[in-house]
């Protein structure tokens, strides 16, 4: 594709027996919204730690902005602009949702070494300024000094993707932003990913059907690891493969 | 657990204990006491040594089983200036550092790809092989280790007086001590105790964990070397009994009895095991079952160490 | 020369066997309870003080090493119910910090009965001569009660194999070492498993310091450095296997034997005089650390590593 921002080429990956991601053949343009749906157990998971970089593939090769990042580490994807959140909250409970935010901050190649041994962090008012403004993104702003495991599940998963903004990527990862979420939290994350969707390009793993029709550009379908279709919402509505692969559940 | 961060009354209390210390070999003259100051001084480098694991295992997560091989290099390579004919503190202090230093970067470079028992094991085995090495050096006193043949000088003083070296110890120790505190809340100290809680985390926020965690483990074992220089002084040998693993187990023992990621874990847990030690010993000659029931009990009853005990949690 | 590298050969294996009986136990105890035991060769001495108090009490090296190794089996039982029990969830730090205490406890206790000298551990009589063999038309001699060592040391890995191979325990145990949960969801009496292997591990320890005492020294501290060889055994095997136990513990035991024999040798050959006096007792001792990081730096999980 022309201008694909993320590109993979015929990724497989087995574990044991199992085929967990088979000859899979994808791509994400710049400045869209792609959403990867599937049923459980589907790969889709895996499927992102690949583009990651928390696993390596028995075969295939990953591309961002047009270089061969197969063979880079997580934090060097991330340095090249690659941000994930996670299914399932990865937050730092113990500290509060500004200092969690902070380190997202600080962690930037634009943000200066982390290798500095004298000044309080607490003195780098800059630096905490932006993790709040990032915190009001997201609508956290008045719960920034509160200790990040003692926020409820929405917010939790809110704080996970201010954390991935505050990274600044040209491409977000989101797995499962909306799991577990109450009706009213969800409305908002959706806004909220709509609100991004302007300025970063998304790859949206997602189970919530309602969101995902109404955010996504294009979606692919991963059925037991292979990829067996991708289109606009209204091609991949009406293909009999992905009807057939959920039964008549969502669609 | 939350980011270091000091607590108020710490200031006026580190405040209140140096300027203790610092009066400390005058009131023991005074009470005709002065024998202690050997322990004193003791004390005070164990408690620099101690200090320099808790940066590697309290803020760093770092379970190294091996510390012991720095602190008993830097004590060879004082021995060793000497050997060679330099005596001045402020040439062998920093070589001392610089040795044990970089031995604890290759040692770390190569360790810190492993994890968790992994990684245990091989720190263990790394030091086991220093003190292998030396027990065989006939060049530099194999088994029975290295004698000095007197103290060096630092900066022109000699400290072949007790107060001198107590001294010389105290400035060490409160200089490593001020820049840990600094450190702990600087940006180093943040990302080491966030890798600590969540590696997997900070490499997704673009971290080159393994980075910090060497840089870490690195200035651990510099530190550890600049106390073995100072033990070397003290004792007047380099004995490769510093490089055995008891030793790493004695220090990881004073950072655990001390509180893990208290700042003052070092300082404390060593004054409680050295304490304890002269205490018990003039109670019995099988002081060693008692405190290892003590140790025992700290496990099973008290498991974020002492300093928790009483209320002292940092941050 | 050929003399000098069989016997050397075989030293090795019989040290080699005696370090798997450590072996074995410690990474089954690491790999099924994920409990780091550094007191595993404090039982290595009680079980050599057991042993040798049993013999010299019967009269007889035999019954010596049956009573002793029950005896420390029985210790084992013991500790395990009182204290590693409450380690296993506990974090490795706390179980450093524990074992650690247990080591100042065991080495203490044992000098205030026996004294800090060594004791007196004698082979049975009729093993302490030297069996004759013809090697290549020369006579070649070697110790009987080595031979014995090696044999015993044979059994028990061929018994130890069975066990864990081919027998429902030893599924459970294998499939203990892979995955704890789910062996625990499996319905498996895992409380009872788990004392059982640590028991079993205590024996193993006992049996080997018992062989080993009448050539080693039987004192305290005895524990601490073959301890460590242990640990860089079950590294280089991987954690939990048996297997990877036998064959870590052949390839130490023998390059360490071999090296210490024959490397000062090799480099006084090839090396200025003293360069190899220093050079070649130190390069054995470290021969093994090397070994260790050289496999350590392709293989991180050890050669035959349990768990996925």
């Amino acid at each position: 594709m022309a201008d694909a921002l993320l590109e993979v080429r015929g990724l497989s990956r087995r574990f044991a027996a199992v085929d967990a991601l088979k000859e899979v053949n994808f791509s994400v343009a710049a400045g869209e919204v792609h959403a990867l749906i599937g049923p459980n157990g589907a790969g889709k998971t895996t499927f992102i730690h690949h583009v990651s970089g928390a696993l390596r593939p028995d075969s295939g090769s990953v591309h961002f902005a047009g270089h061969d990042v197969t063979g880079l580490s997580m934090h060097e994807r991330v340095r090249a602009g690659m941000a994930r959140s996670y299914q399932i909250t990865n937050v730092f409970s113990g500290f509060c949702a500004r200092d969690n935010v902070a380190l997202a901050v600080q962690g930037r190649a634009d943000a200066g070494s982390s290798f500095r041994f004298w000044r309080p962090v607490a003195a780098e008012t800059t630096l905490l300024a932006e993790a709040d403004s990032w915190l009001a993104q997201v609508g956290l702003a008045d719960k920034a000094d509160t200790v990040a495991g003692s926020l409820s599940h929405g917010e939790q998963r809110a704080l996970e993707l201010a954390m991935a903004l505050a990274t600044k990527p040209r491409l977000l990862l989101l797995d499962e932003p909306m799991a577990g979420t109450g009706p009213e939290e969800s409305a908002r994350m959706v806004e909220l990913i709509e609100n991004l969707a302007r300025h970063v390009t998304i790859l949206l793993v997602e189970h919530d059907m309602d969101a995902v029709f109404r955010l996504a550009d294009r979606i692919s379908v991963l059925v037991n690891g292979r990829m067996i279709c991708t289109g606009t919402p209204d091609e991949v509505r009406s293909d009999p493969g992905v009807r057939r692969a959920y039964l008549g559940d969502h669609l | 657990m939350a980011f270091y961060r000091p607590a108020r009354w710490q200031r006026p209390l580190a405040l209140g204990l140096f300027i203790a210390l610092t009066a400390l070999p005058f009131v023991l003259e005074a009470f005709d006491q002065s024998f202690y100051i050997g322990f004193a001084t003791r004390l005070l480098i164990f408690a620099l040594a101690a200090s320099s694991l808790n940066l590697v295992l309290g803020f760093g997560g770092m379970v190294s089983l091996g510390h012991a091989a720095f602190f008993g290099i830097g004590a060879y390579v004082a021995a060793i200036c000497q050997q060679a004919g330099i005596n001045e503190a402020l040439l062998v202090f920093p070589a001392a550092m610089a040795v044990a230093g970089l031995f604890a970067l290759a040692v770390g470079a190569v360790s810190l790809r492993t994890r968790g028992v992994y990684f245990i094991m091989i720190t263990l085995a790394f030091a086991q092989m220093v003190y292998y090495l030396f027990i065989s050096a006939r060049a530099w006193g194999g088994d029975d280790g290295l004698p000095l043949a007197g103290r060096m000088t630092l900066a022109g003083f000699s400290l072949a007086g007790d107060n001198s070296l107590f001294f010389a110890s105290l400035a060490a120790l409160t200089a490593t001590m001020l820049l840990f505190g600094r450190l702990a809340q600087a940006r180093f100290g943040r990302t080491l105790q966030a890798i600590r809680e969540n590696e997997t985390r900070m490499e997704a926020l673009g971290y080159p964990v393994f980075r910090y965690r060497l840089v870490a483990f690195a200035l651990g074992g510099a530190v550890a070397g600049l106390a073995g220089a100072l033990l070397a002084n003290l004792t007047g040998l380099a004995s490769p009994n510093l490089l055995q693993w008891m030793q790493s187990g004695t220090l990881l023992v004073m950072v655990i009895i001390g509180g893990v990621g208290s700042l003052w874990g070092g300082v404390v847990g060593a004054a409680l095991l050295l304490g304890l030690e002269e205490v018990l010993a003039g109670l019995t000659e099988h002081w060693h079952i008692v405190l290892g029931l003590l140790l025992l009990g700290v496990v099973l009853f008290a498991p974020r160490g002492i300093a928790t005990l009483f209320g002292r949690r940092d941050g | 020369m050929t003399q000098l590298i069989l016997e050397q050969a075989l030293n090795g294996l019989q040290f080699g066997l005696m370090l798997f009986l450590l072996a074995a136990g410690l990474t089954l105890v690491f790999g099924i309870m994920d409990c780091i035991n550094l007191a595993h060769g404090s039982l290595y001495m009680v079980g050599a003080y057991f042993v040798a108090a049993a013999t010299q009490a019967a009269d007889s090296f035999w019954i010596g090493l049956a009573v002793g190794v029950a005896g420390a089996a029985l210790v084992g039982l013991l500790l395990e119910v009182s204290l590693f029990r409450r380690l296993y969830r506990r974090d490795h730090l706390s179980q450093v910090l524990a074992t650690f205490a247990l080591i100042l406890i065991a080495n203490e206790a044992v000098r205030a009965i026996w004294g800090p000298a060594a004791i007196m551990l004698n082979p049975p009589e009729a093993l302490a001569g030297p069996v004759e063999f013809s090697l290549l038309g020369d006579a070649f001699f070697y110790p009987a009660y080595r031979l014995v060592i090696i044999a015993v040391g044979l059994t028990v890995a061929a018994l130890l194999y069975l066990l864990v191979a081919k027998s429902r325990v030893g599924m459970w145990v294998r499939a203990g070492a892979a995955n704890r949960e789910m062996t625990e969801a499996l319905g498996v009496n895992v409380r009872g498993l788990f004392t059982a292997v640590f028991v079993f591990g205590a024996a193993l320890c006992a049996l080997a310091g018992g062989l080993l005492g009448p050539l080693l020294a039987v004192q305290v501290g005895m524990g601490e450095s073959v301890l460590i060889l242990a640990f860089v055994v079950i590294i280089i095997g991987g954690i939990g296997s048996i297997r990877g136990a036998l064959v870590g513990s052949l390839v130490v035991g023998t390059v360490d034997t071999l090296g210490r024999a024959l490397l000062p040798t090799l480099l006084r050959a090839t090396l200025p005089a003293d360069a190899a006096a220093t050079l070649g007792p130190a390069l054995a001792s470290i021969l093994i650390y090397l070994l260790m990081a050289g496999i350590l730096f392709f293989k991180p999980q050890g050669l035959f590593p349990a768990r996925a």
